[in-house]
């Protein structure tokens, strides 16, 4: 693959100063984004998977968060040594994101129009100079886009106006008002009733097919990743576990932890709610050495709990996982020679 | 424009309904004044005409002052008079009370509203700075002066600065409103640097405002402090609001979110502390009004109250009272404006 990636992160990794010490949330996240893919992002509550995204923007509060290590690329420029300048040029127009909560990623004193008017005027050189009234017609232009019926009206309204549904339906039209190469859409309609999410999902798949958008989806719901991604990346404890092809990664978990999760999917026929994987996800304060899920995991061997396992190949580069089971036989065959894990 | 139109009857509504309030509060509050200035002990005309005035002297005057009626007889009495804007006679300046008050109340005004400029300028810019750059060297040393600003007394900085601008230094004036020579400006506001713009009197202006520098600062310190220490607080807890992040992450400039997203939302407790502080200090300018021979109400009121002034201090302190009143209805205007949410649940109440 010659050409440069839209997204590249390599070997990211963040902690939270928080009163006595550090929590070491994102430990050495790999993700990579080509032009026009769509990306999923799964795992637990709590795995770090919008850290990870509000970092690639940096937007996440520093204070509290340290950025560690690691490499971010966007289009092969290295975002964390951007300047403000720079950075605001990336914000918007090159990455946008779609925050999960959409009462809180609105600005309550300020109404829908002033808002999503700013985004629309600080894209880029060109529309900072349009006059005000051709931002008004975008704007109302975005709203009508989420299918929001009377955006004239609805412009003037503050949030705290609005049902939960639209407030969702405004904050992506906001994310995709400045036109983004690249949407991060952090568990669209996860606030909101299960009807309304499917609405919300149909409509935001529609209007990126439609503008050819790269997107990366962050959801719990595996089945909206069936439906959407190309490629899904499965989060544990802040690290990349597991990537594949949407379709391999179904027909193929290779990471005990994949493998869990896919487990604990509720089904209608048979079965019932299933057990899920047991524990929980790891303390950040002090994480567990080696292999963060090696405490959860059914396969553990000595080998985990010493050393943090890189991503593997599983067939092929496409589909990797980071667990020494995917290691060379002969290595696999000493590592369970060691004994149990007691 | 129906929306507009409602908005406006709901602020007349408003504004009605709290002025009517306002009467009854001010109601009470001269009962209450009255009351006390006349329980506390000494004879206001004794104390008015002095030790040595004969005795029948002393008499008249108290059977003029109907001192010698009861409580309630004395209040009518009073009151019939104020509700016509006589507040009787000043028994230290022989002067009528409202003529004094109209003559001092502009020229504390005069101060405490250029302290308060300075109070909100400098307090919100200081606390803004503090939380933009949050646990590096500027946040800490506005925290650290801050501190220190809230914690000394103003009479404190007043002294400090007549001693090292005024007498050391000589760089400003330190005493009165203006410097002798000075015409005055024609009084329209009472507000000497307001009246001398207002005439196109610009030596005038630049003479007074000089004179108002070191008062006004060292007035406008403690309270300046305490502002930058609220707006930072609570801008440091919305910065890390997912709605910054949001806006960040749209690329708005970092002026625009900083300036305008995070400040709106930002501002409500520096407000609503700053018009409690801006009608206390009217009241508690005294020392520095002293210090500055700052002819002002705080003075008059205070001087009022050690000789027994039995008009002039029911007449400060309802002054006092009103303004008390009229800031707290600004703060609830200025209040309504910054947050929709306070206004729709008025509007839904009404």
């Amino acid at each position: 693959m010659a050409e440069t990636p839209l997204l590249e992160v390599k070997n990211l990794s963040v902690s939270f100063r928080v009163y006595g010490g550090m929590l070491r949330v994102l430990d050495g996240v790999n993700l990579t984004v080509h032009a026009g893919e769509k990306v999923g992002l799964v795992g637990e509550t709590g795995c770090g998977k919008t850290t990870t995204m509000k970092t690639i923007l940096r937007v996440v509060p520093q204070p509290p968060a340290v950025i560690n290590s690691g490499e971010i690329r966007f289009k092969g420029r290295e975002v964390l040594k951007m300047r403000q300048r720079e950075l605001t040029d990336m914000r918007g127009q090159g990455i946008s994101m779609i925050f999960q909560d959409p009462t809180a990623a609105l600005n309550p004193v300020f109404t829908v129009g002033q808002q999503l008017e700013a985004a629309i005027r600080y894209a880029s050189a060109e529309s900072r100079r349009m006059p005000r009234q051709e931002v008004r017609r975008r704007a109302v232009r975005a709203l009508s886009e989420v299918a929001l019926a009377d955006p004239e009206r609805l412009l003037d309204s503050y949030p705290a106006q609005l049902s939960g549904g639209m407030r969702q339906r405004v904050c992506i039209g906001m994310a995709l008002s400045t036109e983004p190469e690249l949407l991060i859409a952090d568990e669209p309609g996860t606030a909101l009733d299960v009807t309304i999410q499917d609405q919300v999902l149909r409509l935001l798949h529609r209007l990126v097919e439609e503008k050819h958008t790269s997107v990366i989806l962050i959801t719990h719901t595996l089945g909206i990743v069936r439906q959407i991604t190309d490629r899904v990346y499965v989060m544990y404890a802040g690290s990349v576990v597991e990537v594949a092809p949407t379709r391999r990664l179904f027909a193929q978990p290779s990471h005990p932890y994949t493998q869990g999760l896919m487990a604990a999917v509720p089904r209608l026929s048979g079965g019932g709610i299933s057990d899920g994987i047991p524990g929980r996800i790891p303390d950040y304060m002090n994480p567990p050495t080696g292999c963060r899920f090696h405490p959860r995991c059914p396969h553990a061997m000595p080998v985990c709990k010493r050393q943090k396992p890189a991503l593997l190949a599983i067939e092929d580069a496409e589909h990797q996982a980071a667990c020494f089971l995917y290691d060379a036989p002969e290595r696999v065959r000493a590592y369970q020679q060691e004994g149990g894990l007691t | 424009m129906q929306r507009q139109a409602d908005a406006l009857r709901r602020l007349g509504l408003f504004l009605a309904r709290r002025l009517v309030q306002s009467i009854f509060v001010l109601f009470g509050l001269s009962i209450l004044i009255f009351t006390i200035a006349r329980v506390l002990p000494g004879d206001p005309a004794r104390t008015a005409l002095g030790a040595r005035a004969p005795q029948e002297t002393v008499d008249r005057l108290r059977e003029e002052m109907h001192l010698n009626d009861t409580l309630p007889v004395q209040y009518t009495y009073w009151l019939g008079d104020a509700l016509r804007g006589d507040f009787g006679m000043s028994l230290v300046t022989r002067r009528s009370v409202t003529t004094d008050i109209a003559e001092f109340l502009p020229a504390s005004l005069e101060l405490v509203i250029f302290a308060g400029v300075l109070t909100l300028v400098g307090g919100i810019a200081l606390g803004t700075l503090s939380a933009r750059y949050k646990d590096s060297w500027v946040d800490n040393l506005i925290r650290i002066l801050s501190y220190a600003g809230v914690v000394t007394p103003a009479f404190i900085f007043a002294i400090i600065f007549l001693l090292v601008f005024g007498l050391a230094l000589d760089w400003l004036p330190s005493i009165g409103r203006l410097s002798e020579g000075v015409p005055k400006p024609p009084l329209v506001t009472g507000l000497i640097t307001v009246d001398a713009l207002l005439a196109g009197q610009l030596a005038t202006f630049w003479d007074a405002l000089q004179h108002l520098i070191m008062p006004g600062v060292a007035l406008a310190l403690g309270s300046m402090a305490q502002e930058a220490r609220i707006t930072r607080a609570t801008m440091a807890d919305n910065l890390n609001k997912d709605y910054i992040a949001a806006e960040r992450a749209l690329g708005i400039p970092e002026r625009v979110v900083m300036g305008r997203f995070l400040l709106k939302p930002s501002l409500i407790p520096t407000i609503s502390i700053f018009a409690l502080d801006f009608a206390a200090n009217l009241a508690n300018a005294f020392l520095v009004e002293l210090i500055f021979n700052w002819p002002g109400i705080s003075r008059y009121g205070v001087n009022a109250m050690l000789r027994k002034d039995l008009n002039a201090i029911t007449a400060v302190i309802l002054i006092l009272g009103v303004v008390f009143i009229l800031m707290n209805i600004v703060v609830d205007l200025v209040v309504g404006a910054l947050d929709p949410r306070i206004r729709l649940r008025a509007a839904r109440s009404d």
